[in-house]
């Protein structure tokens, strides 16, 4: 029986729904036109089925992509989902279909058309993350410390352990005001939420003055005789620079004292 | 003084030294503790001139007893002196680290009275930063050539990476601009610090706990253009430091004329960035290609061609190895084709255990054919219009930088890269 493709699903935007609607492609025997969440609002001429996220169904799915293709498939897939790339849901149905046929070697298939695609748009998302693990700058505000960003892709997956790494014993938070999500960090741990608009707080004098002293280095690191914005601009392009601290009006707070009194402890 | 106006003359004094990456050395975070490493480094910033931020980059000191003709910081320089104390320079790096600014610190010094005073100065900073501040991010430490082997061993249990700054690149030169450093006094500290890793490692072998020297291995910096050798003596010597020293990165440094002297280019001398970039990816060739000194230079042509790269001036030198058939050549062939650089040679073998690679294929694999493809056939085909001749390639690839000169006729010498250049040089993708 041919399958049908004058359909489109609707989906509730979340990595369990897209597995459901995978689940669904196959049950119904359907290659939908379209798949698409609410905030997308895409016309379509088609009919629309409005698919509901179950828990047990992308389980389903998730365990035969690991067992039929290969764990590093649904890490692909997981990621792939992050991405920017434009009508990614579709492509990822595609890719899963043509993995159950030719098992974990689909990630070996570079030149094929629906890989290829997949793989740049993942691979720009592991850039704009491992950039972004550099670029984030925190504020200590009220004990915590505090940053926002700005990315492409949504890279808070990529980033949390990462930072949970690198600062156990910090509590932080990095917002991604471009997909309204906080990442809240304590005790070496994260949790991901969404979080409609955040805005934080004034900073005090002590933070302030850290940030002058980051931004004197920063002055005084460049050497002038290579001056060169544009070797500069490859590297670190524009839209990343909207937080960071060395790009910021200068700071004038006044500078600390550091006499020789007993230790002090990170974060005290 | 402030605390700024210090930040900004030892920032300003230590910026000329290149080393700035945070690479080498995977390490976890810890309860308890500030910090952790990544092997491949993260750059937290790129300064106006391009470069890479990774550490924050200080003299402890800059009221040097020596005077070496090349630096800013000689003794008879007329500048204004500042020193960090291990407190100040331990806040600075907690907190800049805290806020992301930075991976670690990078700690060089002027010489303060002589080098084991120097050193114990700087050990005692790097104390308080592991011991007291519990910090487990990335440490790079100068070791300051006459020092005293038991401080060098002190510092080398403390820190991620030493480094031993050659500077000049031959001891004739080292005797006419640098009068109180010898290669001797160099070369000391450099073998030490290469047995020390390897008695270390052998200790680690039989007792995971025994305290790590120097994980991230030895560095080193070579001044390019304040002295005459050329590049085939510059890369010789890189090749054997690299054998006999271990050591895991030279690094080039363009010399930036900042006094006249005697024995010195003319303070007028631009920076010789173009050929300090052809070091680097030759230096890439050596490392990652497998290519040796002698195959990319000679006595008979002792400098690279500034027009084209040190990878394509070797191909073309070697025509009778190409064309490559990108379906079956080995991976080593593979990395000596212009514009495959190792990610695409792994991708390209990758791919063809499942398809045939035509030239369309390879364009998936995001593989750039402009140099490539003079160079390549796929399934036993060039790409159409194209001839195997050099001289007919050396136009195909040189008009690109041409090209580049007639649009910015006045521009800079920096302006002859594009940004896929810039690209490799971060990369390494040659
Ligand atoms: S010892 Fe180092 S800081 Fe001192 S003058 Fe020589 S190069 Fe400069």
């Amino acid at each position: 029986m041919p399958y049908r493709t004058d359909i489109a699903y609707l989906y509730d935007g979340s990595f369990e729904g897209l597995m459901c609607c995978v689940f669904e492609s196959y049950y119904k025997k359907e290659l939908p036109e379209l798949i698409f969440t609410q905030e997308e609002a895409q016309s379509t001429l088609y009919d629309i089925r409005e698919i509901e996220s179950d828990r047990g169904k992308a389980a389903r799915v998730k365990s035969a992509v690991k067992n039929k293709i290969s764990a590093e498939a649904l890490d692909f897939v997981q990621k792939a989902f992050f991405t920017i790339l434009p009508r990614k849901e579709r492509i990822i149905l595609d890719f899963l279909r043509k993995g159950f046929k030719t098992g974990g070697v689909i990630l070996d298939m570079l030149t094929d058309d629906t890989v290829s695609v997949l793989s740049k748009a993942v691979s720009h998302l592991g850039k704009e993350s491992a950039l972004y693990r550099g670029f984030v700058r925190f504020s200590e505000i009220g004990g915590v410390m505090v940053s926002v960003i700005e990315p492409k892709n949504f890279v808070l997956p990529l980033m949390m352990d990462h930072f949970c790494d690198r600062y156990p014993e910090e509590i932080f938070v990095i917002y991604d005001k471009t997909h309204s999500t906080m990442l809240l960090g304590e005790k070496g741990k994260a949790r991901l939420g969404y979080v409609e608009n955040f805005e934080p707080g004034e900073a005090n004098i002590g933070e302030k003055a850290f940030r002058r002293l980051w931004q004197s280095f920063y002055e005084a690191i460049g050497i002038q005789e290579r001056y060169n914005p544009q070797c500069q601009m490859s590297h670190m392009p524009k839209r990343y620079r909207s937080q960071m601290t060395e790009f910021q009006e200068r700071e004038t707070a006044p500078l600390p004292l550091f006499p020789e009194p007993e230790a002090r402890l990170p974060g005290k | 003084m402030d605390l700024e106006e210090k930040l900004k003359i030892l920032t300003g004094a230590a910026k000329y030294d290149v080393a700035c990456t945070s690479s080498g050395v995977s390490r976890s975070g810890e309860k308890g503790k500030l910090g952790n490493a990544a092997a491949w480094g993260i750059c937290h910033s790129f300064a106006s001139d391009g470069r890479c931020i990774s550490l924050l980059k200080v003299l402890m000191s800059n009221a040097c007893a020596y005077d070496c003709s090349y630096c800013v910081n000689r003794r008879s320089n007329d500048l204004p002196r500042a020193t960090l104390s291990p407190r100040e320079l331990a806040e600075l790096t907690i907190q800049f680290y805290r806020r992301n600014y930075i991976e670690g610190l990078f700690l060089s010094s002027g010489v303060l009275r002589n080098p084991d005073y120097t050193c114990e100065q700087m050990i005692a900073a790097i104390r308080l930063l592991r011991v007291d501040y519990k910090f487990n991010g990335y440490i790079h430490a100068k070791a300051i050539p006459g020092t005293d082997e038991k401080l060098i061993t002190e510092l080398g249990l403390l820190v991620d990476r030493m480094s031993v700054n050659i500077e000049l690149p031959s001891s004739r030169s080292l005797q006419l601009l640098a009068p109180n450093k010898t290669k001797a006094h160099i070369l000391k500290p450099m073998q030490q610090i290469k047995e020390g890793i390897q008695e270390n490692k052998a200790a680690l072998a039989l007792y995971k706990a025994s305290p790590k020297f120097v994980p991230g291995g030895q560095a080193t910096q070579l001044i390019v253009g304040a002295s005459p050798e050329t590049d085939y003596s510059i890369i010789t010597l890189s090749e054997s430091l690299y054998k006999r020293y271990t050591l895991k990165r030279v690094f080039y440094s363009a010399y930036i004329p900042v006094q006249s002297g005697r024995n010195l280019p003319s303070v007028d001398t631009k920076p010789p960035l173009l050929r300090e970039h052809r070091l680097y990816q030759a230096d890439f060739l050596l490392r990652f290609y497998g290519f040796s000194a002698k195959e990319l230079l000679s006595e008979k042509t002792p400098n690279f061609n500034t027009a084209v790269d040190p990878k394509c001036n070797w191909a073309l030198n070697n025509m009778d190895r190409f064309p490559v058939e990108v379906n079956t050549a080995p991976q080593e062939a593979l990395l000596r084709v212009p514009g495959i650089g190792v990610t695409g040679a792994k991708r390209i073998i990758t791919a063809r255990k499942t398809a045939k690679l035509d030239f369309a294929g390879l364009k998936k694999l995001n593989i750039v054919l402009k140099r490539a493809q003079y160079f390549i056939t796929c399934g036993g085909k060039m790409l159409e219009g194209l001839k195997q001749n050099p001289e007919f390639i050396l136009r195909g690839l040189m008009s690109e930088a041409s090209i580049r000169r007639t649009y910015l006729p006045d521009s800079e010498q920096m302006s002859i890269f594009d940004e896929e250049e810039y690209r490799k040089c971060l990369t390494g993708q040659i």
